[in-house]
């Protein structure tokens, strides 16, 4: 029997103390957090559809990952997968982004 | 909130967890599958989120019950013995205990 | 817009841009994107960068001071919480199902989403890091008093503590207990006590003296 990786009630893996740090966000994850609710105002997405696509990335990158960044990398999921959006045209603006910018 | 006609479940029930495994979306936690409650409270009937996270329309509307659990059951090694946990489910995911 | 610094609007921390990593570079792509194909407009962005920045815990703040104050203001807010949140001028109608859950001296509430992170952002705003964090999802269930001991809050073994787990399109509010000796303060002063945490129910307002502080 399998239990999603987000589905943590009570799991022993994550039994530690809670970190009561926070951080004021950043620019980008008030535009994921801004990109995601318009997504939802528009009709083009369901949070549904977002929850189920964070359950099924791989695990230990949806551990791995920010929260916002979880965010990013579902509504990606989603914009592909309703055909909006083309994961090459994200590369390539990406890319567009790492020249101008310089690399990450 | 929309009305619940059909819900065949009512403040005080005994219910059951199902203990299904399967894949999808679902919204009912790992840890209360197969833990026996009570219904506390009939929230009326919503859209199906396992339905509405592959592009559906959710429907048809499922009833939504808060169901209550006395934390004794759910973990083995829970000592305050009254504190109790609620969440909240679909019907199809419940049946009388 | 510069070449290094976003200047679209939004207001939180800026990053140069040769430092943002793999996902914050991968939403301006996938905004800029959006932009072009017209599938949202600037606009559309704006206005819910704008929505959450009124969204904060000042606002659930004056629903519990109120209903301290007033307890037919309390009744209401009970029975029906985005009524009464309405009377103070919030707007809680984005919300599916709002439900306020009172704290007493036998009850006291907690409040999680194991599975994800709802929460009722539209009086509260985002949600804080800890909240979303694996270990309060985890733990929340099985550990609330652990949990609250954590947070610095003793909870006798008298009390019933009662978590929920938010796993639908329900959103809670906790209504945390009046201090003691606060008769003496007026609706603003009470409202300095309601903090965040307490409206999530990991601990209790703060007590009257941090009213004067």
């Amino acid at each position: 029997m399998a239990r999603g990786h987000h589905d943590i009630g009570g799991s022993e893996r994550d039994s530690g103390p809670i970190d009561r740090a926070e951080h004021e966000l950043e620019d980008w994850e008030i535009l994921a957090d801004a990109v995601n609710q318009a997504l939802g105002v528009v009709g083009v997405k369901r949070t549904d559809e977002l929850r189920r696509a964070r359950e099924e990335m791989d695990s230990e990158l949806y551990r791995s990952l920010k929260y916002y960044e979880r965010w990013i990398a579902s509504m990606e999921t989603i914009l592909i997968e309703k055909k909006i959006l083309t994961k090459e045209e994200i590369d390539r603006r990406m890319a567009a982004f790492d020249k101008k910018w310089g690399e990450p | 909130m929309g009305r619940a006609v059909s819900a065949r479940f009512k403040p005080g029930d005994r219910v059951l967890v199902k203990m299904e495994d399967r894949p999808g979306h679902i919204r009912t936690p790992w840890y209360v599958r197969g833990k026996r409650g009570w219904i506390e409270r009939v929230y009326g009937e919503f859209r199906n989120p396992e339905t509405l996270a592959y592009g559906g329309d959710g429907l048809p509307k499922r009833p939504l019950y808060l169901v209550g659990f006395e934390q004794s059951q759910v973990w083995n090694k829970y000592e305050a013995a009254k504190d109790k946990l609620f969440i909240d489910i679909y019907e199809h995911w419940l049946e009388p205990a | 817009m510069s070449d290094t610094h976003d200047k679209s609007g939004e207001h939180g921390h800026e990053h140069p841009r040769h430092e943002l990593g793999y996902y914050a570079r991968r939403i301006y792509a996938i905004r800029d994107l959006l932009l072009e194909k017209k599938v949202l407009t600037q606009e559309d962005i704006q206005e819910q960068i704008d929505y959450q920045e009124q969204r904060s815990p000042a606002n659930g703040a004056r629903i519990v001071a109120r209903a301290w104050v007033d307890p037919d203001f309390k009744a209401r807010l009970i029975k029906d919480p985005k009524a009464a949140c309405a009377e103070l001028g919030i707007d809680a109608t984005s919300l599916n199902e709002f439900v306020v859950l009172e704290n007493t001296d036998k009850v006291r509430h907690m409040v999680v989403c194991t599975l994800c992170s709802c929460y009722p952002r539209p009086i509260l705003g985002r949600p804080p890091d800890w909240y979303k964090s694996l270990n309060y999802r985890s733990r929340a269930v099985s550990d609330p008093r652990g949990v609250m001991r954590e947070f610095g809050q003793s909870v006798g073994p008298d009390v019933e503590v009662r978590v929920h787990d938010s796993t639908a399109d329900i959103r809670y509010l906790v209504l945390p207990i009046r201090p003691s000796g606060t008769e003496g303060l007026s609706e603003r002063q009470l409202a300095k006590l309601v903090t965040r945490d307490s409206m999530i129910g990991v601990v209790d307002a703060l007590p009257a003296s941090a009213a004067r502080a």
